[in-house]
């Protein structure tokens, strides 16, 4: 597969799932922690040549992972990933799904013992309209986050600023960022005008 | 079965091996037979063959009914079918009755050639080792270079396992349901409990009940009906039996009073006709003494470094007997060697046994796993 027709069929993948794949070398390894129906894991085996698991708790989401022939782990992610080896991974993949978990700071330190990379996205609570919707008054109701405050599953929701602060107190070593809106990189003010956030991260040097 | 996707009809044959078998135990079988069936057409590449391998009081008998027996209906029948599961329009599916059975395969109640007698107790022990060689020889007679699948629940995964381990060219993908890399120990005691039931029944003669006529009845029901409270679930017993009386009102003495009690009598009693006890005892054993990490200080990941195959691996919330707990390290030592492996917790009420069970999200998984096998 050629770098263009590898980009080109990029631009069919959810952007978020996009924004992901362009980081992942091909021929890796990979762990997606909350890999849905398999969609982005089938694309990187796919187009990439990847190897990989998903893990998932969802029987929905485990036979639709199963139906696409992708190697798929029922696991709860809040015991951690004790089923896995240190640094058996190239790259551990927790997509939209940090903001809902109870235990953050421990599967952010087991993403960097399993993976030799971790990469993270979540909505960016800092997001001008959520701001926007605070000072008015209310929890912000969007289409990234489109829970009322009493049935929302995001209860660690955090800003780029607060994801960074974690990561330094952890000696997470940040390697990438990027912020999108929709399909636009964000690159003034992102904190303020990005709706997802995406970093690659190491072990600190 | 009246269901319009059964096999139907099916009947059972016979294979006769001449080139003698060494068991692990060191002892050698000259010659021996396996019964089997077979459902679907092996197609002309020979590469859709599944073997179904059953458990411990399982044999050949998987799906279909007999003519002459047309309530006899196959133990997974449920499971393997036209259009079910195990689709037998694409795999070619063989159930065989284990070596050491008392289905029709060479076991304990066959004559030895070399006393003329019944072997009763001189019937070697027999590992899934063993197995796993004949399932080989087995399918070279059929010229089947590569299983597309072996597929077992319980001691039927454990042997589905041990063909993946002792010859990983043979097969392609492997199902492990309900089952454990190694018995715990309190899995094991049960085994022991059920052995000491029969091993104590006056009607044993160490094994050699054939030529008194006899056969350890009390001892092999004792065997079964802690077996299968072990196979099921508090809650499942719960459900179906509560405390519920027979006759509504308790009679102060030691009759039949509790519905459960008429229950675990009736499969008791059963299973005591139908089963040979000196196969039961040698199942256990099999179950007790699989444990392919042995050979390898414990570390069950170094024992799988030989295995090639694809897995799935499937087990059942409410199986006490094989727990989740115990399939989680099976599939961690084939993450560990980067194997294929799918893994689902399967919500279920029934225990053990639900791996027997029709569940719509157990057979759509076996499903979709099945569906992505290549022939």
């Amino acid at each position: 597969m050629t770098t263009t027709e590898i980009s080109r069929s990029v631009l069919t993948l959810r952007p978020d799932f996009a924004t992901i794949a362009a980081w992942i070398k091909p021929g890796s390894s990979v762990l997606d922690l909350g890999c849905g129906d398999g969609t982005l894991l089938h694309y990187l085996g796919n187009k990439l040549d990847v190897r990989g698991y998903g893990v998932e708790i969802s029987a929905h989401n485990i036979l639709a992972c199963m139906q696409k022939g992708i190697n798929v782990i029922h696991s709860d992610l809040e015991s951690g990933l004790s089923g896995f080896e240190n640094a058996s991974f190239d790259y551990v993949i927790l997509s939209q799904t940090l903001q809902a978990m109870k235990n953050t700071e421990n599967i952010i330190q087991e993403i960097l013992r399993v993976g030799k990379e971790g990469i993270v996205s979540f909505p960016n609570f800092g997001y001008w309209k959520n701001r926007l919707q605070v000072a008015a008054g209310h929890m912000p109701v969007s289409s990234n986050l489109p829970y009322q405050w009493y049935d929302t599953p995001n209860i660690h929701l955090c800003t780029l600023h607060d994801f960074e602060q974690l990561c330094q107190q952890h000696q997470v070593n940040i390697l990438e960022r990027r912020v999108m809106n929709h399909d636009k990189k964000v690159a003034f003010f992102p904190n303020f005008f990005g709706i997802l956030a995406f970093y690659r991260f190491g072990h600190a040097a | 079965m009246q269901d319009s996707d059964s096999i139907g009809i099916v009947s059972a044959r016979r294979i006769h091996f001449d080139t003698p078998l060494s068991l692990k135990s060191g002892a050698v079988l000259d010659n021996y037979e396996l019964v089997y069936e077979t459902y679907g057409e092996l197609n002309p590449e020979r590469s859709n063959a599944i073997l179904v391998c059953h458990a411990l009081s399982g044999n050949h008998h998987v799906a279909g009914v007999y003519a002459d027996n047309p309530n006899n209906t196959g133990w997974w029948n449920n499971m393997i079918g036209p259009g079910k599961p195990i689709d037998t329009r694409k795999f070619f599916v063989i159930g065989i009755n284990n070596l050491g059975g008392c289905h029709g395969s060479t076991g304990p109640i066959s004559i030895n050639d070399r006393t003329g007698k019944r072997y009763g107790p001189d019937f070697p022990l027999v590992t899934t080792s063993d197995w796993a060689k004949t399932y080989v020889r087995f399918a070279d007679q059929f010229g089947i270079d590569c299983f597309a699948a072996i597929i077992g629940g319980s001691l039927g995964g454990m042997s589905a396992m041990q063909l993946a381990l002792d010859a990983p060219e043979r097969v392609r993908h492997v199902a492990v349901i309900a089952a454990s890399a190694r018995l715990t120990a309190q899995n094991i005691a049960f085994n022991d409990v059920a052995r000491q039931a029969i091993l104590t029944d006056p009607d044993f003669h160490g094994g050699d009940y054939y030529s008194h006529g006899t056969h350890p009845r009390r001892g092999l029901r004792l065997a079964r009906m802690l077996g299968h409270i072990t196979y099921l679930s508090d809650d499942s017993m719960a459900t179906k039996f509560g405390r519920e009386l027979r006759n509504g009102s308790l009679a102060f003495n030691y009759d039949v009073e509790f519905q459960i009690e008429s229950y675990l009598h009736y499969q008791g009693d059963k299973f005591a006709e139908l089963f040979d006890a000196n196969t039961y005892l040698l199942m256990t054993k099999a179950l007790d003494y699989f444990d392919p990490a042995q050979d390898y200080d414990g570390n069950l990941s170094a024992a799988f470094a030989r295995a090639q195959a694809d897995f799935l691996v499937l087990s059942f919330t409410s199986d006490w007997r094989f727990s989740p707990e115990r399939s989680r390290e099976i599939v961690k030592a084939l993450l560990d060697n980067k194997l294929n492996v799918s893994y689902a917790e399967i919500p279920s009420t029934y225990g053990h046994d639900s791996f027997l069970m029709q569940d719509n999200y157990y057979h759509q998984l076996v499903r979709a796993y099945m569906d992505n096998i290549s022939i």
